[in-house]
């Protein structure tokens, strides 16, 4: 039975001037059309397939050179450059033959993130073609597509796409004659933002609680069922046939040195026109809040921007200048992690904003490590008590106090993550959380951020 | 001094001392046997069928009970506690009866920032639910707090059970919705 998306998509995927040499369409051709997935367009309105049979022509370490040419960094948050990450899958060797796999990231759960979901809603054989040139370059047997459980239609739509590709010998026994065999299987996750790390991810896959594992053996020597694997993101994956198409050298001539491509920002919270922009990377944040997207949505002032998805330590007016690629918001103080920019306007509680944070993190904690099982909570604790009216002026002192007992001192990065906003927040708005503590509610006067309805 | 805590987590997988409540059946229909045999076929290995078994489970037993984690483990050759470990870790597995719709409602930042807390206020006091409190009287109903959805510009949303996401929703739309679900125009959860 299927259940393709009938309703509308009221997202907005272009603005002006998208699709020209200045702001190249390469990841959303096609976005919000909802015909626009079958094989068929995808091949004659998008030169489908064009990228998979060229990489099947090439010696698979010369794809993997062309993909470290052209400098591209994982879209799925660390940032790291793609071409390196593959090249430390093993090889076979003449007594070894291993068996190899490639796992596409498509657990999108970093709130503020939307972009993997449009991305497979109208451009799902982008991924398939991706996954296919990164399988022949990595000479990989089987691929996984993590797909988080709530998007079953999407699920649903992937598998058909991925039927119609192995109709027409994209997939399965000796693809397009070279003797290579290649599957792919999309797995339906379950409901764990932690899935979304790859060590958890591949635990996950494996059929366990999605709990991270210990690092190394990294996954490209020991990864799912215990074969070496290298995971990547849909966006990053999706990018790969552009790259083919065009040559690594020409992506990289896009965005900025080490920095290179276009990437799929996201804007939600208090913006004029919310939605997706791919951009070159390296555009000034303010110019993309305010030229692009068309600035504050309640015409308020915006006083704080969270620049690349939740787990982004928060940005004040001074940063609104930064550029958006991966060393400039990092030099910032922060990091364009999934690339979701979230605005949010000078009547928002930042003693709210910072509580649904952490709540969310003291949620999605795996429970593994002591620090962050338990600083997660402890912070929601205290927070929640300020909110409440009940808090004491130490209790800043104890928040600022937590922090450094978790970052660094986990298994995974989700721990890191659920202190870059607190620490942030707390340093930037620390008058807001006074006047909550002096005064027993909030210094502003926005629509309340959480639900009083008991439960949770 | 007594400070307020913040409330349980409403969809931990039990509270301390809670019993999981039973369900009807204890096995399998045969037809699920035969699909989740067929899952475990595709993998490299067996175990890594448990996450699609137990939504099998979950469609065929109506929710992931002790009893359908059992069938689950019996089905795969798997121990039974690897398969309740997995369960419950998972939010999606319901250990409890739901409603035949499930409003699962996003109120993550972005969300929040566009309404959700009144969203889901507005949800609960139309259906006569808590978040995570199972299902109203007329087992219609029963909502559930969501964490990001993927849906960040265009929110308030929710997922009605495993459906296309619901977006923008003001009350006009909330309205339409519910009665699209009593019409029968959106899946049963299950189904
Ligand atoms: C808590 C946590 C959640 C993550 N969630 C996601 C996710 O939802 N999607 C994703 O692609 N990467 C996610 N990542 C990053 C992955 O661990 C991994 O770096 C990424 O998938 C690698 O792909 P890339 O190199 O193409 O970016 C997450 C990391 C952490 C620590
Ligand atoms: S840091 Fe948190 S989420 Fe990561 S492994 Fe430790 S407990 Fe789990
Ligand atoms: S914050 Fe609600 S869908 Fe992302």
């Amino acid at each position: 039975m299927t259940n393709f998306r009938t309703k509308p998509d009221h997202q907005r995927y272009t603005f002006e001037g998208f699709g020209s040499d200045k702001y190249p369409n390469l990841m959303l051709r096609g976005a919000g059309d909802l015909n626009n997935w079958p094989m068929a367009v995808y091949i004659s309105k998008h030169e489908g397939y064009v990228a998979a049979k060229k990489a099947l022509q090439m010696e698979p370490v010369a794809v993997t050179e062309e993909v470290k040419t052209s400098g591209i960094r994982g879209r799925g948050g660390a940032g790291f450059p793609a071409g390196l990450k593959w090249s430390f899958m093993p090889k076979d060797t003449p007594e070894r033959k291993l068996t190899r796999y490639v796992v596409c990231n498509a657990d999108e759960g970093e709130p503020g993130t939307f972009k993997d979901r449009a991305i497979m809603e109208y451009n799902p054989h982008q991924v398939i073609e991706g996954m296919i040139i990164a399988a022949w370059a990595m000479q990989c047997k089987m691929g996984f597509i993590y797909v988080r459980g709530e998007f079953l239609w999407l699920i649903e739509k992937l598998e058909h796409a991925i039927q119609e590709a192995k109709e027409a010998g994209f997939l399965g026994k000796d693809i397009q004659g070279t003797g290579w065999d290649f599957d792919l299987l999309v797995h339906r996750g379950a409901g764990a933002y932690i899935c979304g790390e790859e060590t958890a991810l591949l635990n996950s896959l494996e059929g366990r609680r999605g709990e991270p594992r210990v690092k190394p053996p990294f996954p490209a020597v020991k990864g799912a069922f215990g074969q070496p694997t290298t995971i990547n993101n849909v966006e990053t994956l999706a990018a790969v046939p552009a790259i083919l198409r065009m040559g690594g050298a020409e992506f990289a001539k896009i965005g900025r040195p080490k920095n290179t491509g276009t990437r799929v920002f996201g804007l939600s919270g208090h913006v004029k026109r919310p939605g997706l922009y791919e951009l070159p990377l390296g555009l000034p944040l303010d110019f993309i809040m305010n030229d692009l997207a068309g600035g504050s949505s309640t015409g308020k002032k915006i006083k704080a921007v969270i620049p690349g998805g939740a787990s982004a330590p928060v940005f004040s007016e001074k940063e609104f200048g930064t550029l958006m690629d991966f060393d400039s918001v990092r030099d910032a103080g922060s990091m364009a992690g999934s690339g979701g920019i979230i605005m949010l306007d000078e009547d928002t509680c930042m003693v709210q904003a910072c509580l649904r944070l952490i709540r969310f993190y003291a949620h999605e904690s795996c429970g593994q490590c002591t620090p962050c099982r338990e600083g997660c909570n402890w912070m929601e604790m205290i927070l929640h008590r300020i909110e409440h009216g009940q808090g004491r002026m130490e209790d800043l002192d104890l928040l600022a106090s937590i922090t450094p007992n978790i970052a660094g001192k986990t298994l995974c990065p989700l721990g890191d993550a659920a202190c870059g906003p607190m620490d942030s927040m707390l340093q930037k708005f620390r008058p807001e959380f006074e006047h909550h503590i002096t005064h027993k509610t909030c210094m502003v006067k926005g629509p309340r951020l959480l639900a009083n309805v008991g439960g949770h | 001094m007594n400070h307020p805590l913040p409330p349980e987590t409403a969809d931990h997988a039990l509270a301390t001392g809670e019993r999981l409540p039973k369900s009807e059946r204890t096995e399998f229909s045969p037809e699920a046997i035969a699909e989740i045999q067929a899952i475990a076929a595709k993998y490299p290995d067996k175990l890594a069928a448990t996450l699609p078994a137990l939504y099998v489970a979950q469609r065929d037993f109506g929710f992931v009970s002790l009893d359908a984690m059992k069938a689950v483990a019996r089905a795969l050759s798997i121990p039974e506690g690897h398969v309740f470990g997995v369960a419950s870790f998972y939010t999606l597995y319901q250990k409890k009866p739901v409603g035949k719709f499930h409003l699962q409602v996003c109120t993550n930042i972005s969300c929040a920032l566009n309404g959700s807390a009144e969203f889901l206020e507005k949800v609960c006091k139309k259906t006569g639910c808590k978040p995570g409190g199972g299902p109203s009287p007329d087992g219609m109903w029963s909502v559930e707090e969501a964490e990001c959805l993927a849906s960040c510009a265009s929110g308030p949303c929710m997922q009605v059970n495993t459906d296309v996401y619901d977006e923008n929703i003001d009350d006009a739309k909330l309205n339409e919705i519910l009665q699209a679900c009593e019409r029968g125009e959106y899946r049963e959860w299950g189904l």
